[in-house]
């Protein structure tokens, strides 16, 4: 883990490349059928960016994430992060799943706890590690709660800090609220971004929705399926933090709407 | 698929757990209490058995048969039976779950064992434990090892199935959670897989020991010098109703207590499942 982290522009960061992705490919055979879901991909995150995956179903989005988290091999190019090659899940790509994937018999404590305990980090550090996420998150008086006690949204903010306790280098999140109601979901783009601009974490943020992608993201890709492809990479010159009022502008309509011409006429 | 043009994919609802063992339900509607009815039905049940027995069916009656257990009590003849039965159910019980739960997560967990296991655990588990018994005599002599060796086999069928089943259901997402926390085979399996199929061993456990108890009494009716089984079938000699009847209400009531005791320790043990 990288105990320092100095502060980089992302405007002339570009060249950092703390993700780099080579010409990578993923071949499934689905009842003896081939099906191509990633058709050669390569694309550069720079360190502190904040960049969204949008594209439709099948273009390989989750594929691609999954071979950054070292859930997934690719069939040929390479993934690698920190020059790294991607080999096997690390507790340094930190991911967030659609499905918040908390341990149900786990409370909210023991579930931010269960890397640590993993990492082997001594009880003392690992309860006020802990605690620090789980004050972050908004979710210090249900820290001792199980998970089925708690709301979609407070459970992905428990999956959240789990991953963020684990200080991870990147964060890989895989349509983190996409469960969520419209309402919630608002609310919980806007406490990302806010916890993204206090410590600049790169971020990879896959979606199926527009909007969101155009509002968290520095730079929105699109992708295109059947190969799975890189469509279009598309920026985001608005800046942070991004408001209500930043939603609300022309500016960001323009751009939203830039990006679903090019997610669903491509 | 084509593209979702509101460009919101639709929320897929909290995973449904159609295969949720055993979920506790509290009636919240109105009327009288479910334990008020419950006695309320046993006296009626009751009631209903004196009436037959006075109608001239060679049926005892309740004070009768309230004799003769007391009658076996204070001889120490039914003590003896119960502690019979309770011993031999308890050790292939033991047996049967200590064996089950390894092989189960072995099936589980290596599709090798799966491969090797299967065939023989479904085959076997198609036999009524009781169609063992003739062989096991045979082999193993009149003692106790042929009735503990059918509960043993009874209870293990039982619950390798659900542990294996147990194991094989754990969500994948759980797993791959606990990969990018870092943790390596030993730990996913022992902090992961091990509680997430508990309620299915649990499960497991009681359709076992259920299994279990119905097995000792019937191999007590073929084959004993004591036990509940062995008890009935003298009696049955002796056309002795009232001993047959203690014996069918201490075989239920124990086989009811021991049920009720799995089903409160496996709503302690897995009161985080999500219930609806």
């Amino acid at each position: 883990m990288t105990p320092t982290r100095t502060p980089v522009d992302t405007s002339t960061s570009r060249d950092l490349r703390k993700i780099q992705v080579r010409d990578v490919t993923k071949h499934f055979t689905v009842a003896g059928e081939r099906f191509e879901a990633l058709g050669g991909v390569s694309l550069d995150v720079a360190e502190n960016e904040f960049i969204t995956v949008v594209g439709p179903s099948g273009c390989g989005k989750s594929t691609l994430m999954n071979i950054l988290a070292g859930l997934d091999d690719p069939t040929s190019g390479t993934a690698s992060v920190d020059g790294v090659e991607v080999d096997g899940p690390s507790p340094e790509r930190g991911v967030i799943f659609q499905q918040y994937a908390l341990f149900p018999w786990l409370t909210v404590r023991d579930n931010v706890e269960f890397g640590l305990k993993t990492a082997r980090v001594p009880a003392e550090e690992r309860r006020a590690r802990a605690q620090h996420f789980i004050d972050m998150v908004g979710l210090t008086d249900f820290a001792d709660s199980l998970p089925k006690t708690l709301s979609g949204g407070m459970k992905q903010r428990c999956a959240i800090a789990r991953a963020y306790a684990m200080n991870p280098s990147i964060l890989l999140m895989d349509e983190p609220f996409g469960a969520l109601d419209a309402l919630t979901r608002v609310r919980m783009q806007e406490q990302l971004l806010e916890t993204w601009e206090q410590d600049k974490r790169t971020i990879m943020f896959i979606t199926h929705d527009v909007d969101e992608a155009a509002f968290l993201a520095s730079r929105v890709v699109v992708m295109a399926a059947k190969p799975g492809r890189i469509h279009r990479i598309i920026d985001v010159d608005l800046p942070y933090p991004r408001t209500e009022q930043v939603r609300l502008s022309e500016e960001f309509t323009a751009i939203r709407n830039e990006i679903w011409t090019s997610v669903y006429h491509q | 698929m084509s593209a979702d043009p509101t460009g919101v994919i639709a929320a897929p609802d909290e995973v449904d757990d159609l295969a949720e063992p055993a979920p506790v339900r509290k009636s919240s509607r109105r009327g009288p209490s479910l334990p008020l009815l419950n006695v309320v039905t046993v006296v009626l049940g009751i009631g209903l058995w004196w009436l037959v027995s006075l109608t001239g069916l060679q049926i005892p009656s309740p004070p009768e048969v309230v004799l003769a257990a007391v009658d076996l009590t204070t001889s120490g003849v039914l003590l003896q039976d119960v502690i019979a039965s309770l011993v031999r159910v308890f050790s292939g019980f033991l047996l049967g779950t200590a064996l089950a739960i390894p092989v189960g997560f072995l099936m589980g967990w290596y599709s090798w064992a799966r491969g090797l296991l299967e065939p023989w655990v479904q085959f076997f588990r198609t036999i009524p434990p009781l169609a063992i018994i003739p062989l096991a005599i045979v082999l193993m002599g009149i003692g106790e090892q042929p009735k503990i060796f059918v509960i043993f086999l009874a209870s293990f069928l039982a619950c390798v199935i659900s542990t294996f089943q147990g194991v094989v259901q754990v969500d994948k997402t759980l797993l791959n959670a606990a990969r990018v926390l870092g943790a390596k085979d030993g730990t996913i399996f022992a902090r992961v897989v091990v509680p997430a199929s508990t309620p299915f061993i649990l499960v497991g456990m009681r359709v076992g020991l259920g299994s279990a108890w119905a097995t000792v009494v019937a191999a007590e009716l073929i084959a004993a010098q004591q036990g509940l089984g062995y008890r009935m079938q003298q009696a049955q000699i002796y056309y002795d109703l009232p001993t047959i009847f203690v014996g069918i209400l201490v075989i239920g009531i124990f086989g009811f207590v021991m049920d009720r005791t799995l089903l409160a320790i496996e709503a302690r043990a897995t009161q985080w499942q999500e219930r609806r």
